[in-house]
């Protein structure tokens, strides 16, 4: 089977700091693949890449075959990838209806999806549990409600490559166990891949792991492998076995 | 926005559409006339509005694009004699080629640049209009003949000088464009002028090329504040480089501050408020502009989103 998305030496720098440095990865279709690492290892900068939200300093992105290294990131969104940010910026001023009117007409414009844009409006709501709070502007909404609203216009792109960065930050536990069965959901349509420091969730989602630390990928595997993994638990964990 | 129904905001429109055309039968002469003008620079603020309020680009340069439709349409009429509707097309179409030439140059900048740009081009545009004064009369202007301003349908004709049929006709258009402008901001593609208004990053990674889109914006916005200029020629049949200046860039700022930025209506508003300001203050003391000065800052004080951006805010949420 060919890999969704392959990034070969990927590499970006802020000045002299090598935030991402050299990431040969790649992903299979279907995945849920968590992304785990200390403060500061690069995962956000890695998938801002992907996403196309910066631009690297040298390497290359194939997304579904295609290279898609200099495409700007308007572009990368229709061809499927999605990500929703880590620091939560949804409109405020908007009401969550039309935060998520806006990539649902985008789907429609681009023949992605079909319908009224309420219908799928209603639908991206009514699964991240915000139907009754439609008509709400987004930034009086709780800040849990705000990372599901993130997810939502996520959801609503009709992503083929869900990127989530850090999505469970600041939900309360009962909200957390809400989120994992709407990722498991999500992915049966999609490939994910998920940035989390919450362990349980990482343990509970991924199919495989990848461990960042100063910008390059320290070890992959199943979760039991990267748990069992001495050199993660040092780096990560700060703590021998 | 939120896809209320459509009948309130399409009721009031039309209702004040209906209530302008009956003012014609009951107003006396002058007021008469400083309506049918005020319909007519209204237009140029809702061009103006579309930009600003809607999207969120401060240009301090519209002048050109009001004074491109201008000379477009008077040059034509004055020089090759053509008729008012081939005029208006003109004006149109000068217009909107310099919105486009514009948009992509200016829109390489936001914030500050972006109002420092535009303002450079304007003043470009007036000192051209100077330059070549043996064609566009200078700082004196052209007046336009009344026999130019007529226009001819099928076997009758129209006097545009005529005050009844001036007014009908700044009327109209104010009409067309209101509506357009309505179903425009109401559209799917005014949600996404909203959105980028609000955070352009967050809009790409939605999948929108927000450059294009802005680009379009500054030439429907450019077109419409041209079809104001070029009605303005044709309607009051004076053509001046003073419509050029740095002034009716500002100007169409101030009307839509005062109005409300953003909402449908507030560019007449703020238009007919600051017109009527001033005709009423200056008729009894010189000092009008001081008045009018606070004016201005008791509204920007009191009522900081403009007449109906507070009306809207605090009691009527469904204002477009
Ligand atoms: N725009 C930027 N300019 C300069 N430095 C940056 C920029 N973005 C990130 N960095 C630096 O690059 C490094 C990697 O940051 P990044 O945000 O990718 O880490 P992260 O793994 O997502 O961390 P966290 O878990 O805290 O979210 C950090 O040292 C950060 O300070
Ligand atoms: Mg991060």
């Amino acid at each position: 089977m060919m890999p969704l998305l392959t990034t070969k030496g990927l590499s970006r720098s802020f000045g002299g700091l090598r935030a991402v440095d050299g990431v040969d990865f790649a992903l299979m279709p279907g995945e849920i693949r968590a992304v785990i690492g200390p403060n500061g290892a690069g995962k956000t900068t890695f998938v801002s890449l992907v996403s196309g939200r910066i631009q690297p300093s040298s390497g290359m992105i194939v997304f579904d075959g295609a290279d898609i290294t200099n495409l700007p990131a308007y572009a990368r969104v229709r061809l499927g990838v999605a990500y929703t940010f880590q620091i939560t910026s949804v409109f405020a001023n908007l009401s969550a209806y039309d935060n998520v009117a806006l990539p649902v007409q985008r789907t429609l414009t681009d023949g992605r999806s079909k319908g009224a844009v309420r219908t799928g409006v209603m639908a991206a709501l009514e699964r991240t549990g915000l139907a009754a709070r439609a008509h709400m502007p987004a930034g009086q909404l709780s800040y849990g409600h705000q990372r599901l609203l993130e997810v939502a216009m996520g959801l609503a792109l009709k992503p083929r490559l869900l990127i989530l960065d850090e999505p469970t930050q600041g939900l309360a536990d009962s909200e957390i166990d809400n989120f994992i069965q709407l990722v498991r959901e999500i992915a049966k349509s999609a490939t994910v891949l998920l940035i989390e420091h919450n362990m349980p969730v990482v343990m509970q989602l991924a199919d495989r792991i990848t461990v960042f630390n100063a910008g390059r990928i320290l070890a992959e595997g199943t979760p039991e492998a990267i748990r069992a993994n001495a050199e993660v638990q040092q780096a990560y964990l700060g703590t021998t076995p | 926005m939120t896809e209320a129904s459509p009948a309130k905001p399409y009721a009031l429109h039309l209702g004040v559409i209906a209530l302008l055309f009956a003012l014609s039968f009951v107003l006396p002469d002058y007021h008469h006339g400083l309506l049918a003008r005020i319909m007519v620079l209204a237009v140029f603020a809702m061009g103006y509005n579309m930009l600003f309020g809607y999207v969120g680009l401060l240009s301090l340069g519209h002048a050109m694009f009001f004074s491109a439709g201008l000379y477009g349409a008077g040059l034509t009429v004055y020089h090759l004699g053509w008729n008012v509707p081939a005029a208006f097309a003109a004006g149109l179409a000068c217009g909107a080629l310099l919105a486009l030439v514009i948009g992509l140059l200016a829109l390489r900048t936001t914030g500050v640049a972006f109002m420092i740009v535009t303002m450079m081009f304007a003043q470009v545009f007036y000192l051209v209009i100077l330059y070549f004064a043996s064609w566009t009369g200078g700082d004196q202007g052209l007046v336009v003949q009344q026999a130019a301003r007529v226009l001819v349908l099928g076997s009758g004709s129209l006097d545009l000088t005529n005050p009844t049929v001036r007014y009908m006709s700044a009327l109209a258009l104010f009409s067309i464009v209101l509506l357009v402008t309505l179903a425009i901001v109401r559209s799917r593609y005014g949600r996404v002028l909203v959105a980028i208004r609000e955070n352009e990053e967050r809009t790409k990674m939605l999948g929108y090329d927000t450059f294009s889109n802005k680009l379009i914006a500054v030439v429907v916005s450019g077109t419409i504040c041209a079809a104001s200029g070029a009605a303005y020629a044709l309607l009051f049949g004076y053509v001046g480089s003073s419509f050029a200046s740095v002034q009716y860039s500002i100007l169409p700022l101030l009307w839509v501050l005062l109005g409300g930025a953003a909402t449908t209506l507030g560019p007449l508003i703020g238009t007919l408020f600051m017109y009527y300001v001033i005709d009423i203050t200056s008729g009894f003391t010189s000092a009008y502009l001081l008045i009018v000065g606070i004016a201005l800052i008791l509204l920007v004080l009191f009522f900081p989103k403009g007449i109906l951006g507070s009306i809207r805010q605090r009691w009527l949420g469904w204002l477009p």
